[in-house]
């Protein structure tokens, strides 16, 4: 026992109970239950052990292990490869795969928030030191309510309108509004797409969004979603029943076709809509750093 | 070994209208058309289209 003793401790809870909190199994079901877990949940105790310990180490004037950092940089990024590799395996075996851009979301998430766990323990144990225990819990409040902040980003509905369309075929073409989806020859299937079939047109609210819904790994996540979400009318060996997305040239909107079991039409929409907007396809062709000129038209 | 985005098999009512190297299914009716479709559907893991009147086409996407 030292004075270093209890900061310690607390750092390392702090950053661990950071992560059980930015660690939810939720519709996405990922990760799954306890293997999944303990993983995460022991990646998070030696990341939290790492924030914490460069305290005093800084306070020894011990700065060689600082380096230990770096070595936690490329630990982490192995944890971003593992997720990548497991789920790729997995998503073959997916009735609605995930999609790369998915899954390179989801593998950036889990690397990102062991870095937030190290720096809510890096905060807690600096200022445990520094000040008193209160002064460290506030730290590790605030700095969890950061992780959060950092933790959910923006939502499809915040880009996009989302208004259901009932499908309908025009000959063997299957349309959404007017939106081709694919060509479907058997009318019994016609059918089934008929009964089952769901429409959706997302109007995309500005420029940025338009080039982000366009964005195919966006759209394969929304399928992904809605069909984990509300079950799917497919099987192997059943081909033509498959949700699509597709684009409307002429602006910018998309047409989503789905086949949910849950034949609920408010509930696919809010699904739809709290689809979350993937890091990798956002795009801000709208964005610049220069400043308009005066009369400049937005 | 996959044939995606290959016609695995016309299946038609008109002989005449169709050649090339997919296997070609020639029927009377329509609804042998649709049978012998559905099959193909479900054997060959791919989708029927519908290219013309009485002309599907059997593709693995």
């Amino acid at each position: 026992m030292n004075e270093y003793t209890f900061p310690i401790l607390y750092g390392v809870a702090a950053g661990v109970l950071t992560r059980l909190y930015l660690l939810r199994t939720d519709y996405r079901q990922y990760p799954t239950y306890l293997h999944g877990r303990t993983i995460h949940i022991a990646l998070g105790a030696i990341a939290a052990g790492l924030g914490t310990i460069a305290v005093p180490a800084i306070m020894e004037k011990e700065f060689a292990a600082i380096t230990f950092l770096a070595l936690a940089a490329s630990q982490f990024r192995d944890v971003r490869n593992m997720e990548r590799n497991t789920l790729n395996e997995l998503d073959q075996y997916e009735l609605v795969p995930r999609g790369k851009t998915y899954i390179e979301g989801i593998a950036i998430v889990f690397e990102g928030r062991n870095y937030l766990v190290i720096f809510v323990s890096f905060l807690s144990t600096l200022f445990y030191l520094v000040w008193d225990i209160w002064a460290a819990l506030a730290a590790s409040i605030i700095g969890l309510m950061t992780a959060r902040r950092f933790m959910s980003g923006s939502r499809l509905k915040d880009i996009a309108d989302v208004q259901y369309v009932k499908p309908h075929f025009e000959g063997a073409g299957l349309y959404v509004d007017n939106i081709y989806i694919m060509n479907i020859g058997l009318p019994a299937r016609r059918e089934e797409i008929l009964r089952y079939g769901m429409g959706f047109i997302l109007t995309p609210k500005n420029f940025n969004a338009r080039t982000t819904i366009a964005n195919l790994g966006q759209r394969q996540a929304i399928l992904h979603d809605v069909s984990t979400a509300l079950g799917i009318y497919r099987d192997s060996g059943t081909p033509a029943l498959v949700p699509l997305a597709k684009r409307d040239l002429n602006d910018g909107r998309v047409g989503i076709f789905i086949l949910p079991q849950v034949e609920d039409v408010e509930k696919a929409k809010a699904v739809i809509e709290n689809v979350p907007v993937l890091e990798s396809a956002i795009r801000m062709p709208k964005k610049r750093r220069w400043k308009r000129k005066r009369g400049e038209r937005r | 070994m996959t044939h995606e985005k290959i016609i695995l098999a016309i299946i038609t009512m008109n002989g005449g209208r169709v050649a090339g190297g997919a296997p070609i299914f020639i029927c009377q009716t329509t609804e042998e058309m649709e049978q012998i479709a559905a099959n193909l559907e479900a054997i060959l893991d791919g989708i029927a289209h519908e290219v013309g009147e009485g002309l599907l086409i059997i593709v693995k996407h």
